[in-house]
């Protein structure tokens, strides 16, 4: 029913853009453009101090305006994406692979094997995610690769539970039954019969969780316990902005604003997906 | 003893599931109970292995680069790192349990004594950050329910939208800056204990209690809202309205009482997300909270406070969701199988 009127209402907006769809991807292929480009891009480096335009308003030199130390803001956003987008991108696919391996095992499996694995993602989920990213960084030290590996294990439960609950109607259906009579190997039901009924809800979700990992490596930079400066990142940045707050908002509002319309357009891409990859698998369950 | 055997027998959930005869709900307890306790079990040795991980030495973090192997073993000796694993972990849970999270290396203080004292603030303003949100989404989640599709129905739902796209450090930025620094009129910093003036106490708190809100609020009127809709399609509304009864009746009677389930585990699930909210609030408002000192400790590497805070957190975070669950079950006779798997 509600696939059937998307799908009218598609035809009949054909015509016209659809703002929902262009403003969000428009907006990350901008992102994405500034974060590769930057270096040939004729701004200053993220780190070049220039002491004569300090807390300076967007200009012709400093597209963005300056910060307190007079760092181009322009740079440091467009530096700063690349982390986000690095450990924002990455850190789902880490807890897509194990989380997706312990789900179909915990669905396949009975007795031990699947109890031990729900006792432990019990046990991951036992820890509020920011704590545990919090925890993880610090002991693996602060840097792109570690806070990516934290932000991986804190996602890996979620995807867990979704493959699990996705993987469970479909062991009962026939053509299950039918590999198993024709002997089949449990590895190769469970990857080749099973995995690839379940594609797309966790490729929409891994999409859906990437902005809640964006979030997270920000308040770890916000809080100065994740990707370490003189790296810059938004969440960094904000916080660096913070001491120039009443003077000079821009220094703290330009990186918030850019992480603002990245998370938004993320979850209305996601949203969108969701929906369509649910209408899409809705009678294969 | 009967749940044990059952959360064993792999077979036991499906078979229950399927067969008409509903659980006693005493069976169900125990084994919540059992699962309950392993994952506190896993919990604790995860936390304690925490700083095994540690690359290098432990120890190495405590001292200088150069140090001699003598000095070396003292500090092993003094942290009880020369005893074998299994052993140190028994000692380190016992005292745990007990109440003793020993002392912090780094500043000499109990580390028990610290979070206990810091840990009212903290449970004081997530109290006040529940209490926010569902007075700002109770009354706007009903009335774009009740408005489906209206104009004030979309600036309401965009708004979450919007919200929700927006962290606990934008928001907190943005509250201080027009609250604080334009209109001047709450203070950014400076807590107030409650002991001191009860009114100063929950002036300090708002700003960081609303940037918690703002984020928490939106989920729950999104639930709200929909929830208010679908419910108001329903037959029996239509029932009510047919008996005569006034709008703000069946809103509040009939079409509030099936949403106030989802609401409660709705907070439940919610209340981790608020824990690390207010961990970054307490740092952005230097509010005197268990959140804030387990920055510190992590910024200064302090990694015995940072595995007892972490601990504390964990245990306590287990137990609410127990709470919310057990609660869930009393309030919805309905629910009759296990809902943990």
């Amino acid at each position: 029913m509600t696939a059937l009127t998307e799908q009218v209402g598609h035809l009949s907006t054909l015509s016209r853009p659809d703002w929902r769809l262009v403003l969000p991807v428009g907006w990350l292929a901008l992102v994405f453009l500034a974060a590769l480009t930057v270096d040939w891009l004729p701004v200053p480096t993220p780190t070049d101090m220039d002491f004569m335009a300090v807390e300076t308003l967007p200009s012709a030199e400093h597209w963005l305006g300056t910060d307190q130390d007079g760092r181009d803001i322009f740079s440091r956003v467009a530096h700063g994406a690349r982390v986000s987008l690095v450990v924002g991108f990455l850190a789902p696919l880490v807890g897509l692979f194990f989380g997706t391996l312990l789900g179909l095992l915990s669905a396949w499996y009975g007795g031990i094997a699947r109890t031990s694995i729900l006792v432990a993602l019990d046990a991951i989920l036992a820890f509020p995610g920011l704590v545990l990213a919090m925890a993880l960084t610090a002991i693996l030290g602060a840097s792109v690769g570690s806070v990516t590996l934290a932000l991986g294990v804190l996602a890996i439960p979620s995807f867990a539970r979704i493959s699990r609950a996705r993987a469970l109607p479909l062991i009962q259906r026939e053509f299950v039954l039918a590999a198993k009579t024709a002997g089949a190997g449990d590895a190769w039901i469970l990857l080749r019969e099973v995995l690839p009924n379940m594609v797309m809800t966790l490729v929409t979700y891994t999409l859906t969780i990437v902005s809640v990992m964006i979030v997270i490596e920000g308040a770890l930079s916000f809080l100065g316990v994740g990707v370490p400066p003189p790296a810059p990142s938004w969440g960094g940045m904000i916080s660096e902005g913070r001491s120039a707050l009443e003077r000079a908002p821009h220094i703290s509002l330009i990186p918030a604003a850019a992480m603002f319309f990245t998370v938004l357009s993320l979850n209305v891409l996601g949203d969108r997906l969701r929906r369509r990859a649910e209408a899409r698998e809705g009678g294969l369950s | 003893m009967q749940g044990k055997v059952a959360s064993a027998h792999p077979r036991h959930t499906a078979a229950g599931r399927c067969g008409p005869a509903m659980p006693p709900l005493a069976r169900r307890f125990v084994r919540r109970l059992m699962h309950l306790l392993a994952v506190l079990a896993i919990v604790s040795v995860a936390t304690f292995l925490m700083l095994e991980l540690l690359p290098g030495n432990l120890a190495d973090s405590f001292l200088h680069e150069n140090a001699s192997e003598a000095e070396v073993a003292a500090i092993e000796r003094d942290l009880g790192l020369d005893k074998p694993l299994v052993e140190r972990f028994m000692d380190w849970a016992g005292n745990a349990l007990r109440g003793d999270l020993g002392e912090s290396p780094v500043s000499g203080e109990p580390i028990s004594a610290a979070i206990a004292e810091r840990l009212p603030v903290t449970l004081q303003l997530l109290l006040y950050a529940q209490l926010l949100s569902l007075a700002i989404a109770l009354p706007l989640g009903i009335l774009a329910g009740y408005r489906e599709g209206s104009t004030l129905d979309r600036v309401i739902s965009g708004g979450a939208l919007g919200s929700l796209a927006m962290p606990h450090f934008v928001w907190g930025i943005l509250l201080i800056l027009l609250l604080s620094i334009w209109l001047d009129w709450l203070p950014a910093t400076g807590y107030v204990p409650f002991l001191e003036s009860p009114p100063g106490n929950l002036m300090s708190l708002f700003l960081p209690a609303l940037t918690l809100a703002m984020v928490e609020a939106p989920v729950y009127l999104r639930l709200l809202r929909s929830d208010v809709a679908s419910t108001l399609r329903e037959d029996y509304i239509v029932v009510a309205r047919a008996k005569g009864l006034g709008d703000r009746q069946i809103l509040l009677r009939h079409a509030l009482r099936p949403s106030s389930f989802t609401l409660i585990t709705l907070m439940g699930i919610n209340i981790g997300n608020l824990i690390g909210g207010s961990v970054i609030v307490e740092s952005l408002f230097a509010l005197p909270g268990v959140g804030r000192y387990l920055v510190e400790g992590v910024i200064r590497r302090d990694f015995f406070t940072v595995q007892g805070v972490v601990l504390v957190i964990a245990v306590a975070f287990v137990l609410v969701n127990l709470l919310v669950d057990l609660a869930y079950n009393l309030l919805d006779p309905r629910l009759s199988h296990d809902s943990a798997h």
